[in-house]
Order: C-alpha cells, then sequence, then structure tokens
C-alpha cells in the first residue's frame, strides 16, 4: 500500500500524477474504424426502432448506424447532429442502459445491445475533430432571443434559433459556458475538455452572442430582457443544493458534492486536489455515484455511498452502480444519517436503518456510526431564484411541451423546468423544441 | 466412428477432402505441409507446356468481398497457372507422391489445343507416379486468352477432343475440370464423357470484378490503373456451383459420371451438401487460402460426426442421397400450401419481417400498438422472406398446412392430390384429361 492512500484525514497527492492520469482516462475508449464498423455490423436496422423512441432526441439511431457501416461517419454525423447538436456530449454521458441500448432488440435478444452511444460518439468525433461545422443559418431574420444559462438546454436552443436566422444572445453567470457538462459531468466520461471544445464548435455556426460572468438577478433582470428581446428561454438549471437537516453537518470536511465535483473539474493538477481517507457520500443519485467514483480515483482508501432507500428505489442505474462497486466503493442502502460528529471537523457519521412500507420511509431505532474524514452531500439540487412572475410547481417552473411558461414570450426547459428527466439529452430536447417553437411565434407574429 | 477412407476412380485418398489446384499446390513446400495437417490430396497447381514459364502480374491479384467483421464471402484473382518450371514442379510431384503414397495426387494440366503438345507432356506426367491428370478448361483470365482455359471449356467439341487425346496418351483417370462460365453446364459434362473422361470437376472460377475504387475508377485489384476480370470463388459462389453439380448428377446423358466437388466449400457441412449431390470428393481453394490448412481437422471431424449421428458408415452411404429430389419447377407440388409461423418466445421484435412483408411482399404480417407481429393467413403466400430476414435462428418457421385444412388466403381446402404446374388448369399446355 502506498503511503499517500493511508494518509490520515484530508491530504493531497495520495497517488502520483500518472496514477491520477490513468484514473481519470476516458471511460470508454473510442472506437477505431473496424471497431465502429464491427459493431456497426450488429443493427438489424430495425422496422421503426424502438431505440429511436428511447432516444429523448429522437435521433434516428438505425440511420446513422448504417452511415458508418457504408463508410460515411460524416453522413452519420449529421443524422444525430440534426436531432442532438450536443450528439458528442450526450454520446458520453447519456445512461445509454436506460435509453436507446435499453431498448436495443439485441439487449432483449440477448442482453448485449449494439453500442449506440460509443457508435455515436466515433461518428460525431470524427466530424467536431476534423473543425468543420456542417450547418449554415438561414436569412437573418432580425429577431433577437435572449437565453440565461449556457448548459446543455440553453446551448442547443441558442444553436436552432441561430440556424433559423435568429440573433441569440446567451447571458452566462459563471466564467465558462457549457453548465454541468463543464462544471458537473465527470471527469472520465469528457475527458480532454471535450466540453469546451464543444462548445466552441457548436458557436462556429455564427449569430450567437456569449456574455459570460454575467448572473440573471445581479448583473441582467428578467423584466428588461423581455423587454429589449424578442424572445427570452430560461435555462438556468438547477443552482441549488437540498440542505441535510441533521446536527452537525456544516462542520468542516462537509461539503456539497456538486461544488466538490466543480472543484474537480476545474483544477489543472489533480495532486493539488485534496481528499479523505475515509469517505461517506450521503445521496442516491448520478451526482453521488460520481462524487464517490471520483473520491475513489482520487485514492480515498474506503468511500461509502449511504442511501436511505433499497436499491431499486436509487436514481442512479444499476450500470452506474455497478461502475462504482467496481471502482472499490461500498454501496450502503437503507440507511439514513441522523448526525454528523467531531469537534471542528467531521469525524464520523451516525446513521439509522430505515425502513419502507408502503412506500413510507422510516427508522427502525437502530443505528450505528462510521468514521469519516469528508462527507460529500448528494441528496439533490433545486431551483434557485426564480423570478416570482414565473410560475413553478414542485421546484419547477411550469411549462408546456414546447417549453412555454405563463408569461408571455418566456420559454424555459432543461433541469430548471418541468417534464425533463435531469439528464443532458432531455436538457438538449427540451432547448431544441422551445427554439423550434418560439421560432414558430416569432415568424407567424411578426412581432418585433 | 464413421470410414472417411474415399475412392474416387480407383484413387483412394483417407478422406474425400483434396485441395484444389491453386496457390495451396503450387509446390512441394505447401503440398507436404497440408499433407502433413491431413488433406486427403490434392490436384497439383496447374501446369503448362515445356518452356519459359507464364509471369504473373507484379501489382495485386486478389480482390473480395466482406461481410461482417471483414469475413471473407468471395475472393477473385487474375492469377494464371503455375510460373514455375515444370520440370521443377514434375521433380517435387515425384517425390512428394512417393513420400505420401496414400494420398491422392493428381495434376492439373493446360497445354495448347494441339494433339503434340499433349503427347508431349502426357509421358512425363505418368512418369511422377501421380494418380492421375485434371484438365483446366476453366480457367477465365490470362491463359483464356491464348486459346486454353475456358476458351476450351466454352465450346464442348474442344473438350471431347482434348479428352480423348488425354485418354489416349495417358493411362490413369482423367478428370475434366469445368469452368462455370457458360450458359449450360450439362453440354461441356456430356462433351467430357463423349471424350471418355473418367470424371468432371467443378467449378473453376467465375468471371467477375470484384469493385470499383471510387477514387480511381479503376476496377480492383488494380495494376497500374487498369483492372482486368478475374475468377471469382470463395462461398459467395457454392450456390452457383451446387446447381451445377446436381445439373450434371441428374442429367441422363451423365448419369452416373463421378464428380468431384468445387466452389466455396469452406465448413464440412458444405462438403456434406455437395457430397449429397453427387460429389464422391470435395475440392477446397478459397477456404484454405483464407484460414490456412489447419480447418481440415474441423473438416474431417465435422463429417466424421455428422456421418455418425446418421449412422452412415463411409461416404458412398450419403454420396448422391440428395440428387433424386432436385426436380424441375413445373414439377414441384402445387397442393403443398405452407404458412409463416413466427414464435412469440423467440421474438426480438426487430420488425424486420413486418418492413419487407409489408413493403415487398404480401403485406402479410401485422404490426400492434405493443410491437407484437403477428401473421395474416388470409395473405401469406409463404414465400420464405420474413423466414430468411429474421434474425433470430427458427424464430419464424414455415409450417405446412395438414391435408384437409383450409387455407385462409384462397378459402380452399389443402388437397392431398398432387398437382404440378404441368397438371394446372391455369397451364395453356395442360391437355384436359379425358
Ligand atoms: C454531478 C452531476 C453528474 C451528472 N452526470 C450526468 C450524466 O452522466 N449524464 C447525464 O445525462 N446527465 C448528468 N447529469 C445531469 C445533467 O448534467 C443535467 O441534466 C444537465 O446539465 C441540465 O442541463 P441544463 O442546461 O438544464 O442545466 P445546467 O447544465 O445546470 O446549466 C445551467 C446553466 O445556467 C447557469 N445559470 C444558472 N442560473 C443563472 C443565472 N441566474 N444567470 C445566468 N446563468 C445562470 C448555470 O451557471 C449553468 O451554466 C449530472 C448532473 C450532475 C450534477
Ligand atoms: C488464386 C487462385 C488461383 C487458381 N489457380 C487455378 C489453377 O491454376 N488451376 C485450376 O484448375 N484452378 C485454379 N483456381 C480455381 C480453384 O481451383 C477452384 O476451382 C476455385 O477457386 C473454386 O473453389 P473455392 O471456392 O474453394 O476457392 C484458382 C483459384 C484461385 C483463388
Ligand atoms: S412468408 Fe412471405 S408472405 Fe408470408 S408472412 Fe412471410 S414474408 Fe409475408
Amino acid at each position: 500500500m502506498k503511503p499517500g492512500s493511508i494518509a490520515s484525514g484530508i491530504s493531497r497527492a495520495r497517488l502520483s500524477l500518472e496514477e491520477l492520469h490513468q484514473n481519470f482516462a476516458d471511460l470508454h475508449s473510442p472506437f477505431n474504424q473496424h471497431e465502429a464498423v464491427v459493431a456497426a455490423d450488429r443493427c438489424y436496422f430495425c422496422y421503426d426502432a424502438p431505440c429511436i423512441a428511447a432516444c429523448p432526441t429522437t435521433i434516428d439511431i438505425p440511420l446513422f448506424i448504417r452511415q458508418i457501416q457504408t463508410g460515411q461517419p460524416e453522413n452519420a454525423a449529421q443524422t444525430i447532429f440534426d436531432q442532438n447538436i450536443l450528439g458528442g456530449m450526450c454520446a458520453r454521458v447519456c445512461p445509454t442502459e436506460t435509453l436507446c441500448e435499453e431498448a436495443c432488440v439485441r439487449h432483449m435478444a440477448e442482453e448485449r445491445p449494439v453500442e449506440i452511444g460509443r457508435l455515436q460518439r466515433y461518428a460525431t468525433d470524427r466530424v467536431m475533430q476534423s473543425g468543420v461545422h456542417p450547418y449554415i443559418r438561414a436569412t437573418h431574420t432580425n429577431k433577437h432571443i435572449a437565453v440565461v444559462g449556457a448548459g446543455p438546454a440553453g446551448l442547443a436552443c441558442a444553436h436552432r434559433l441561430a440556424l433559423k436566422g435568429h440573433d441569440v444572445h446567451i447571458m452566462e453567470q459563471k466564467p465558462k459556458a457549457g453548465g454541468l457538462n463543464e462544471y458537473g459531468i465527470a471527469a472520465y466520461k469528457t475527458v480532454d475538455d471535450f466540453a469546451a471544445t464543444e462548445v466552441d464548435w457548436l458557436m462556429q455556426i455564427g449569430g450567437i452572442q456569449l456574455t459570460t460572468d454575467c448572473m440573471m438577478g445581479r448583473d441582467v433582470f428578467l423584466d428588461d430582457l423581455l423587454k429589449d428581446y424578442d424572445a427570452v428561454f430560461l435555462s438556468i438549471g438547477l443552482g441549488g443544493v437540498n440542505a441535510l437537516p441533521i446536527q452537525g453537518e456544516s462542520k468542516d470536511g462537509s461539503v456539497n458534492a456538486v461544488d466538490f465535483i466543480a472543484r474537480l473539474r476545474q483544477i489543472d493538477d489533480l495532486t493539488k486536489l485534496p481528499i479523505g481517507r475515509n469517505v461517506v457520500v450521503i445521496g442516491g443519485g448520478m451526482t453521488a455515484v460520481d462524487a464517490a467514483v471520483q473520491a475513489k480515483l482520487l485514492g480515498a482508501e474506503h468511500v461509502t455511498i449511504a442511501y436511505r432507500r433499497a436499491r431499486e428505489a436509487m436514481s442512479a442505474s444499476r450500470y452506474e452502480q455497478d461502475l462504482a462497486t467496481s471502482r472499490g466503493v461500498r454501496l450502503m442502502f437503507n440507511v439514513q444519517p441522523v448526525a454528523v460528529y467531531g469537534n471542528d471537523r467531521v469525524a464520523a457519521v451516525e446513521f439509522e436503518y430505515m425502513q419502507t412500507d408502503d412506500h413510507q420511509l422510516r427508522g427502525t431505532g437502530e443505528t450505528f456510526q462510521i468514521e469519516v474524514d469528508q462527507v460529500f452531500k448528494a441528496i439533490g439540487q433545486n431551483l434557485f431564484d426564480v423570478p416570482v412572475n414565473v410560475a413553478v410547481t414542485d421546484g419547477k417552473i411550469d411549462v408546456t411541451d414546447t417549453g412555454r411558461t405563463n408569461v408571455p414570450n418566456l420559454w424555459a426547459g432543461g433541469d430548471c423546468a418541468r417534464g425533463g428527466d435531469d439528464l443532458t439529452v432531455t436538457a438538449v430536447a427540451a432547448g431544441r423544441d422551445a427554439a423550434e417553437d418560439i421560432h414558430a411565434v416569432l415568424m407567424v407574429s411578426g412581432c418585433s | 466412428m464413421a470410414d472417411l477412407t474415399t475412392e474416387f476412380l480407383g484413387i483412394t485418398s483417407p478422406n474425400p477432402f483434396w485441395l484444389a489446384s491453386a496457390p495451396p499446390t503450387d509446390k512441394e513446400y505447401n503440398v507436404r505441409r497440408a499433407f502433413e495437417a491431413g488433406w486427403g490430396g490434392v490436384v497439383w497447381k496447374t501446369l503448362g507446356a515445356d518452356g519459359p514459364p507464364v509471369v504473373n502480374v507484379n501489382g495485386p491479384r486478389y480482390g473480395a468481398i466482406h461481410g461482417a467483421d471483414r469475413r471473407l464471402l468471395g475472393l477473385n484473382n487474375i492469377e494464371l497457372i503455375t510460373d514455375r518450371p515444370l520440370q521443377t514442379n514434375l521433380e517435387e510431384i515425384a517425390r512428394v507422391k512417393s513420400d505420401y503414397p496414400d494420398r491422392a495426387v493428381v495434376v492439373s494440366l493446360m497445354v495448347p489445343c494441339e494433339e503434340g503438345a499433349w503427347k508431349d507432356i502426357l509421358p512425363r506426367v505418368a512418369e511422377t507416379g501421380a494418380d492421375g491428370i485434371e484438365l483446366n478448361f476453366g480457367c477465365p483470365h490470362g491463359m483464356s486468352e491464348r486459346g486454353m482455359g475456358s476458351a476450351v471449356g466454352q465450346v464442348p467439341d474442344y473438350i471431347e477432343m482434348v479428352t480423348r487425346w488425354c485418354k489416349t496418351h495417358y493411362d490413369r483417370p482423367v478428370i475434366v475440370k469445368l469452368t462455370p462460365n457458360i450458359t449450360d453446364i450439362r453440354y461441356p459434362a456430356r462433351a467430357a464423357r463423349n471424350g471418355g473422361a473418367d470424371a468432371v470437376s467443378l467449378i473453376n472460377t467465375i468471371s467477375s470484378i470484384t469493385s470499383v475504387n471510387l477514387d480511381t475508377f479503376s476496377p480492383e485489384p488494380s495494376i497500374d490503373g487498369k483492372g482486368s476480370h478475374g475468377g471469382y470463388c470463395g462461398p459467395a459462389v457454392k450456390p452457383i456451383a451446387m446447381n451445377m453439380v446436381a445439373e450434371i448428377a441428374r442429367d441422363p446423358e451423365t448419369l452416373g459420371l463421378p464428380i468431384s466437388g468445387i466452389g466455396g466449400i469452406t465448413t464440412w457441412r458444405d462438403a456434406a451438401e455437395f457430397m449429397s449431390l453427387g460429389c464422391g470428393t470435395v475440392q477446397v481453394c478459397t477456404a484454405a487460402m483464407t484460414y490456412g490448412f489447419k480447418i481440415i481437422d474441423e473438416l474431417t471431424t465435422g463429417l466424421n460426426r455428422w456421418m455418425d449421428d446418421k449412422e452412415f458408415k463411409e461416404t458412398s452411404d450419403f454420396v448422391g442421397r440428395a440428387v433424386g429430389n432436385v426436380t424441375d419447377w413445373q414439377y414441384l407440388n402445387l397442393n403443398y400450401i405452407a404458412k409463416a409461423r413466427i414464435d412469440q418466445e423467440k421474438c426480438i421484435q426487430c420488425g424486420r419481417c413486418y418492413a419487407v412483408c409489408e413493403d415487398t411482399s404480401h403485406q402479410a404480417i401485422s404490426i400492434s400498438q405493443d410491437r407484437k407481429f403477428e401473421v395474416i393467413d388470409e395473405e401469406c403466400v409463404a414465400c420464405n422472406l420474413c423466414v430468411e430476414v429474421c434474425p433470430v435462428e427458427r424464430c419464424i418457421t414455415m409450417a405446412p398446412l395438414p391435408i384437409g385444412a383450409i387455407d385462409r388466403r384462397t378459402g380452399t381446402k389443402v388437397s392431398d392430390r398432387y398437382l404440378n404446374w404441368t397438371m394446372h388448369e391455369n397451364n395453356p399446355l395442360t391437355k384436359v384429361a379425358e
């Protein structure tokens, strides 16, 4: 055992730079041409293929796979981008095991679906690496649209609007565009600064002005935007973090998982990122898994995900769970934290065993403690600071199928609005569909 | 354990698997290794007349068609006959035959269409101790332009004439190798028999262009920007070869003429099929050129197990078994009525059967909201297209309707009467029964 991994407390450089590079390398290596053709050959070109319906952006999957098979990944990429301009990112981060690949008939036949995600990456990489942006804007419409938030929803909306000839102004509070693609997604899913590369590639369409470090509610205000632009699209994601309502949760060493991940994603040198020897992650979603896996990859000795319900209720897919356990993360189910102990820093977490009867979660009274140096809270994000006149239900902005809110000329989509699944791909679909609707409305009404 | 020992024209070999005349049999080194690997016999790469040997192109000589995962499905070549001196080949043949007396060694020949040329070479071949000769009347490129190969094989009179010369000047078995590049294979086979051939072997390669380079617009394989038609072989040609074998096997004029089957034989199963159509031995070229000599182990063990399962003691027990079942379309029973059946347990709901039946066949498959695919008996003509495109083996099958059942498509009862086209009322030539 390396001295690094058993150094007590929270410590940096538990692993060498080389080990860290290895650990944070591409989760799935890209296909080479032969691998892609072999994988493409497995597609049956199904009638009314179930995978298409299972893709939130309804990419014509059998068509793009056939285009790869016949030696034209460029056409395949076009098929993908027509539906999903962030097809490159989605190919890397979509939980395909619960989307297209789950619907693949070969999954039913032999539990080995066609590797749609990796094929999608093969095609999109080919085009993006060539630097070509395969779209030309329509004639200028002289319409101006404001997009608030440069995550997947905002970017997809902006691109589609620009394509139609509109002028788009994206306002983003952070120093970089990309939203959670840039600050949230696990590092090993989007290596080599792919998120930023993708944004640059997408912006080549032209007609999109991006202002970073520009926060709605501080630097600009919705009322003004509605006055100054023909339409506004809100794609502000979920900026808030759910609080853990237990004693001691704010002690040193207890942090929000999303903040830990954002820091990890932005740091240049991973040996500079400190991590605990004993880490506990509280939660059961993708964020919990990503925080736990990356803690482990940084060299933490013991990492435990503690989830208050049973395995089946966990929102991270079985594939994600297995990824965690394969990296040495321990999964605990039916345990809920009741208190965090320690003098000024966290030292232990006390958990209670839980039972779920009739969907009602209740404690059993039996408790135990885990020694910790670091606690990551990953019990969900929430909508942060929406202007009061925008209608919200259950913590999400009310929208129609095409993203219209209760406020005239205001659309919303992505994680901040109802109807998605809190996934990159559903955010893209929402942005794209809202853009189509905005276009339809603006071109009919002719309002300016 | 079945006995694979094969006797063909009095030539015995430990198994019916011979290597066809081609690069695998081009020289002593290869043939020794083939025999060590277990091949039953070889037909030596075609020899030409004495004198300066032919020259091959110095660029690529092969082109190919690939299936999934670059599995080679069809191979095309523009190679000529042996480009090594005659004397060298003859010496090697003699050495190999004397070291492997239990294996079949047949020598393939192609010399100009003059009796003198054959009279010169045949005694020298006989001296080697080889078991027989095969006349290469098949090569479709290069040699044919010099009046040999398929140029002879396409003219039945020449076949008969040359075969007769060989029978006159050589006393061991003469096999005539036929070219498929002809309209009706029965004519050259009949000519061979009339000339006294002991057997025919088929097929040689089929004239082909495998691909065109879309950058240079040259056919492949490309020699300095130009391509020539080559000879096609490998798995893709098997159906063509088997039909030609069957045509000869059931032709009354060549009935009983021994056949050595060639063309796309890759597995024991292919071999068994050729043999059931009347081939006493089979010859393999492309499969060996794709996978090496070692496939012989699969060929022999595979054929052996199948024969044991079927309780065949020796190959002659099943050679020709299928010949009687090959007939002309007009004699097929039109009262045999089947319907497609989809096994819902096996169905993976790809919907390919639906797409093809709906778009290109008889609109006889329905799709439900939840992607259940069912056959509409009222429409199904039992064409078998759905069976062939279904990716799951035995998921869709063709079930014959029992005698007396109603065919829902026509509303008629399935009759037990055999009814073929020659008897059918729609046939203008059908004589009204008296
Ligand atoms: C840790 C983590 C891992 C994830 N992993 C995956 C995964 O593997 N696969 C997957 O499909 N999904 C994953 N997701 C979910 C996915 O990232 C989101 O669903 C997706 O990013 C939502 O896109 P969005 O555009 O709606 O919001 P975001 O990506 O959150 O973008 C919103 C943007 O708006 C900006 N913004 C917010 N408020 C303001 C304001 N007032 N003014 C200006 N700008 C503002 C934000 O800074 C941000 O850039 C993950 C999420 C997290 C947190
Ligand atoms: C490269 C190559 C060279 C060949 N040369 C000869 C030849 O010299 N004489 C001959 O009779 N047949 C020749 N053939 C034809 C083969 O013997 C055989 O008839 C044909 O390839 C079909 O069998 P297959 O499908 O097993 O390859 C050649 C075939 C190939 C591929
Ligand atoms: S056998 Fe032919 S007609 Fe019948 S269901 Fe199948 S494809 Fe359709």
